[in-house]
Order: structure tokens, then C-alpha cells, then sequence
């Protein structure tokens, strides 16, 4: 019997549901821990990251208006494609941080029921982070907190898999739009990722996936206009300083980067960084002079 | 123009004439009409030219609102960002002209001010053309009287797809007429001719009876401006001048929605027509959508960063 030939995978940026190569053609080497060649990924352009702003606004309207209830059924969803692709995500995380299959193992059941907790929290959050307000008035009062908006997610460098989760599952929990920058070293498990949502009930470009150096396209998106908020968990000190200063221009929530243990319970400051509170005032009618009331 | 007429007195002299003179007209290889817009297309346009070209089609925009919902109020709106498109930015052009329906050419007028932005009206039963010659005359009366600085018209597709040549010509002639001295387009609405030789036709009847410019459509219907019918007018309204020397105008209208396509549309005029082209008096976008991408990419262009539509108004 003859012996195979290798099928290697090109792998792509995740831009508004479809898997395009860099508007630029370019690629770059990715190597395992050990700096054995593993595949090229694409090197993006900051016109790959205008692109995927592009598509992240136009999912935003969509995503965010979607009941808390049906995104949790599709983040839930995600969790189960998750599921049936773990020996893949295992050998991409085991060969991107230098773990032995079973602690890669671990990592990703980490991930995937990190997936699953956020998936929870799309119709639990409002009441955690909204509610009624006493106010001294005849008002009934209430606030509720909505979506950010577009949100650029520089995902963190090290723990590609399950710091990548922990990073975007939240963002889109609560209806935002993410444009990720992946990790630079190990971007194959991100990239991995968008073929999961791509085959998951997720609307194309609520995540857009981009891979390439952190330094070159982060830039265009902290100052885009466009983009409503930025999350520098990746950014090392030089370099989210001056993203920070770039986003200060239009307002941009920022999340600044801090050491950050993926392993540990996240709790919920991820989920309420990119939300935006809504506060309703409605007079309760005993403002008449009769004093009568609802 | 008495000139244009003298110049074609005996191929409009009957409707045999005319057709006989229309299928003289060499006939348009198809494939390679596209091939040369596609060509075209892939052009890059960078930095001083981008800007110049950004700027220049700002100032062909005729910014149209032909909706049944138009309200004063909308024309009004409408007429203040035709003058200040980019109201940070001063240094911003204005655009050409505000195209709007007749009975609203009063109310653009007034809100338009002194500002050196033309009125636009369309007319002659737009978008359909279909009424009688009358109602059509008096729908350009109507406009003119309004203070419509220019007409835009439709032909009678009906006619001419019948084959009734010299009632489109005598239509338009008559329009042409009751213009005054407001500059006439005409709209063939090259999506419902079917085919290219049609449009290459239609083009030299609406340049024979007098059009100051040539446009493709409505924006009413499933196929308007593509790169290869605006190739194909500006090829038309080039050998036109040739051969009699009159220059006419060319306005593509519906579908340019970006600044990328816009620019497309330069290069056609540029590489075709010819530089003498590349001026708002003899080059139009019939557009509502296109100014807002136009602005964005201007304000990338000065600020270094991308823009969003936040910072555009919406219509």
C-alpha cells in the first residue's frame, strides 16, 4: 500500500462568517514550544481588521436585539461543537504550549465549561447588573444594562485556548460584537475556533477572528471610530499604553490588561466591563392632587 | 440645440430614418465591454490621488431623496448637508446638486439659499413614464417654474422598445423645449433596455434630440448604474463630441454606494471621456448613500483613523 500524502490545513481569518486569507496574502510561521514548524497562519493587514469591524457592526443590530434566552441557547450550542472537536483543540493546544495531551485534555474541558457557565449568564446577567433604583420621588425607577456595542478583544498570549475563551465568551454573552486579535505566537486554536462558530447557530460576525503580529493591527482598531470598546488583556505594558491613548479619542471603554489566572473562577467583572446602563423613569400617578395612585 | 438638430436633420427626418441610422451604429461587443470596465476597475487609487478623487466625486453627487415619505422637513435636512456635507470639516466640497421630486423643488430652493448647489427635478411621470405627452410637459412646466435648475427625465422605455424611435426623439425634443434654459437629463433606464446596442441607441437618441446629459436610471429598479453601461454612454457622449462637437454630460445613478466604486466610476470617465469630463458639469453620481462612505473615507484620510458611521449623519 502506498503511503499518503499529507493533507496540511490552511488555516484562515474568520471575518463576518466567511474564511478569508489576509486582504494583504501575506502568512506567517507558526511553531510549537519547541519552535518546530506547524503551519502558516495569515499575517492581517489593519484592512483586515477594518474589514472585520465592518461585519461586527453589521451583526450588532441582530446579536444585540436577539433574546438573552436564544443567545444562550446558541453559546450553548457552541459549547456542544466544542465538544465533538476536542482531540483537535487538544493536539492544537498540547503542540501551541507545550502540554502533554492529558493536561491539554484538562485545559480544554476548562474551556469548554467555561463556554457553558458564560452561556448560563446571557439571561442572568440583567438582574445581576440592572434592577429596580429607590429614588425620592413618586417614580418607578429601573435600570438595565445593554450591550457595548463593537468590542476589539486582544486576546491573551500565553493560554491560547482557555484565556481566548474566557475572554470572548463574555464579551458576546451580553450581546456585543467582537473583533478578536488573536494570540500572535499561538494563533491555531483561535483560528481553529471560528470554523466551530461558523458551524454553530452564530450569526456571522458577532466573533471575527484575526491573526497576525498584536503590534500591527491593534492600533487601527484602538483608534477606530467604530469600535466602541477594546479589551488589552493581550497587550504587554508599552503597547496598551498606547493603545489606551489611541482609544481615549472617541470615548472607548477600556479594559485594561492585569495578571490574570485563566484556571481560577472568573467571576463576573468580564461580563459587566462591556455593558452600558439604561435607566428608565416612570411616575408611579401620585402626583395628582387627589393623591389616588396606580 | 439647433445646431445638434441640423447636424442629424435627415436621420430624425421619419421614423424609417431614424432606425436605419440607430442599427448604422456598430454593435457593442458585450464581453468585451465588461472586460475593459473590469479592467479599469482594478486600478489603485492612493493617498493625493484618493483625496482629489474623494473630493471631486463629493462635488458630482446630485444627493437625491425620491421617496413617496419625503417631507419638507427631509428636503430641507437633505438641502443643509448638500451644503455643509461634513459640518467638522469646512473644508469639505459641496455637492453638485439636490435631486428631488417636482413638487418639492420650492422647498430645496429656499433651503438651499445662495448656496452655489443646484436643484434638481425629476419629471415626465418619473419613475415609470408613464402618461401622456401633456401630463409630461406639464410635470416639466411645473418643475421649471419651481426654479429647477435642472430636469431629469425618463424616456418612454415602452416606445422605444417597441420600436417607436422617433416618438422617444420627439419626446424628448419636446421636453428639451419647456426646459428654459434648466440643463435636460436624460434617464434611459438601461436595466429595462435588455441589451447593450439598446442602450448605445438610446444614448445617441437622447444626445440627437438635444440632452445635456445622458443618465443611466432611476434607482427604481433591480439593475441600475453598473461600471459597463456607464463605459458604454461615456464611449457614446465621447464619439458624439467628435463628431459634432457638442459635449454631454453622463450621470450614472443607483447602486454606488462606496467610495471604492465611486472612484471606479473616475477612472471610467478619466480613461474613456477623458479628462475634459472630470468636472460636475459634465459628471454626475445620482446618489443618497454614497456621500456618507465618501465623508468617512475623507475624514480616514485626514485623521488617520477609521470613522464610523456615528460620525455621519443618517438619511
Amino acid at each position: 500500500m502506498s503511503e499518503r500524502l499529507s493533507v496540511f490545513k490552511t488555516y484562515k481569518l474568520y471575518v463576518g462568517g466567511k474564511f478569508p486569507r489576509s486582504e494583504s496574502g501575506r502568512v506567517y510561521e507558526v511553531t510549537d514550544s519547541k519552535s518546530n514548524w506547524l503551519a502558516n497562519a495569515p499575517l492581517s493587514s489593519r484592512k483586515d481588521a477594518r474589514d472585520a469591524v465592518v461585519a461586527a457592526r453589521k451583526a450588532f443590530g441582530g446579536w444585540s436585539n436577539a433574546t438573552a434566552y436564544n443567545r444562550g441557547q446558541i453559546l450553548y450550542r457552541i459549547a456542544e461543537m466544542l465538544e465533538g472537536r476536542k482531540d483537535q483543540f487538544v493536539r492544537e493546544v498540547s503542540e501551541a504550549e507545550g502540554l502533554s495531551k492529558s493536561k491539554a485534555a484538562v485545559v480544554v474541558d476548562a474551556a469548554i465549561d467555561r463556554w457553558v457557565w458564560y452561556a448560563g449568564w446571557t439571561d442572568k446577567i440583567a438582574q445581576l447588573a440592572g434592577g429596580a433604583n429607590p429614588v425620592a420621588g413618586p417614580f418607578f425607577n429601573l435600570s438595565t444594562p445593554e450591550p457595548t456595542g463593537v468590542v476589539t478583544v486582544v486576546a491573551p498570549q500565553e493560554s491560547s485556548f482557555l484565556g481566548l475563551i474566557s475572554v470572548i465568551a463574555p464579551v458576546i454573552a451580553t450581546g456585543n460584537t467582537a473583533v478578536v486579535v488573536a494570540s500572535e505566537k499561538s494563533p491555531l486554536p483561535a483560528l481553529s475556533l471560528g470554523e466551530v462558530l461558523a458551524t454553530s447557530d452564530l450569526p456571522g460576525g458577532v466573533v471575527n477572528i484575526l491573526s497576525g503580529k498584536t503590534a500591527e493591527i491593534t492600533p487601527s482598531l484602538a483608534s477606530h471610530q467604530d469600535v466602541n470598546a477594546i479589551d488589552l488583556t493581550g497587550a504587554d505594558t508599552d503597547l496598551a499604553r498606547d493603545l489606551e491613548i489611541a482609544a481615549a479619542d472617541n470615548l472607548k471603554r477600556v479594559y485594561r490588561p492585569r495578571p490574570v489566572d485563566f484556571t481560577a473562577d472568573p467571576g463576573t467583572h468580564r461580563l459587566t466591563a462591556f455593558l452600558e446602563t439604561k435607566t428608565v423613569w416612570h411616575p408611579t400617578g401620585s402626583l395628582g392632587a387627589s393623591g389616588s395612585s396606580y | 440645440m439647433p445646431s445638434t438638430a441640423h447636424a442629424f436633420v435627415d436621420a430624425t427626418a421619419s421614423d424609417g430614418a431614424l432606425r436605419r441610422f440607430l442599427h448604422g451604429l456598430p454593435g457593442v461587443d458585450a464581453v468585451g465591454l465588461e472586460a475593459r470596465a473590469a479592467a479599469l476597475g482594478t486600478r489603485s487609487i492612493k493617498t493625493t490621488s484618493k483625496a482629489y478623487a474623494i473630493d471631486l466625486a463629493i462635488s458630482m453627487i446630485d444627493l437625491t431623496t425620491l421617496e413617496g415619505a419625503d417631507t419638507p422637513g427631509k428636503v430641507r435636512a437633505l438641502s443643509a448637508k448638500a451644503v455643509h456635507p461634513d459640518p467638522t470639516d469646512r473644508t469639505t466640497p459641496t455637492t453638485a446638486a439636490v435631486c428631488v421630486y417636482p413638487d418639492m423643488v420650492a422647498t430645496a430652493k429656499a433651503a438651499l439659499g445662495g448656496a452655489d448647489v443646484k436643484v434638481a427635478s425629476v419629471a415626465t411621470a418619473f419613475p415609470s413614464g408613464r402618461a401622456a405627452l401633456p401630463v409630461k410637459l406639464a410635470d416639466v412646466r411645473d418643475a421649471v417654474a419651481a426654479g429647477a435648475d435642472e430636469i431629469d427625465m425618463v424616456i418612454d422605455r415602452g416606445a422605444f422598445l417597441a420600436g417607436r424611435y422617433l416618438e422617444t426623439y420627439e419626446l424628448i425634443t419636446a421636453v428639451k423645449a419647456e426646459c428654459g434654459t434648466a440643463r435636460l437629463k436624460v434617464i434611459f433606464e438601461t436595466g429595462e433596455l435588455s441589451t447593450y446596442d439598446n442602450i448605445r441607441r438610446a444614448s445617441w437618441i437622447g444626445m440627437m434630440a438635444g440632452a445635456d446629459f445622458i443618465k443611466t436610471s432611476t434607482g427604481k429598479v433591480a439593475v441600475n448604474a453598473t461600471p459597463a453601461n456607464t463605459l458604454l454612454m461615456l464611449e457614446a457622449v465621447r464619439d458624439f463630441r467628435a463628431q459634432t462637437g457638442i459635449q454631454v454630460g453622463v450621470k450614472p445613478a443607483g447602486g454606488i454606494r462606496n467610495t471604492k466604486e465611486a472612484i471606479k466610476f473616475l477612472v471610467l470617465v478619466n480613461e474613456t471621456a477623458g479628462a475634459d469630463w472630470l468636472d460636475n458639469h459634465w459628471f454626475r453620481f445620482g446618489a443618497s448613500s454614497l456621500l456618507n462612505d465618501l465623508l468617512m473615507q475623507r475624514q480616514k484620510l485626514s485623521t488617520g483613523r477609521y470613522s464610523g458611521p456615528d460620525y455621519v449623519t443618517v438619511d
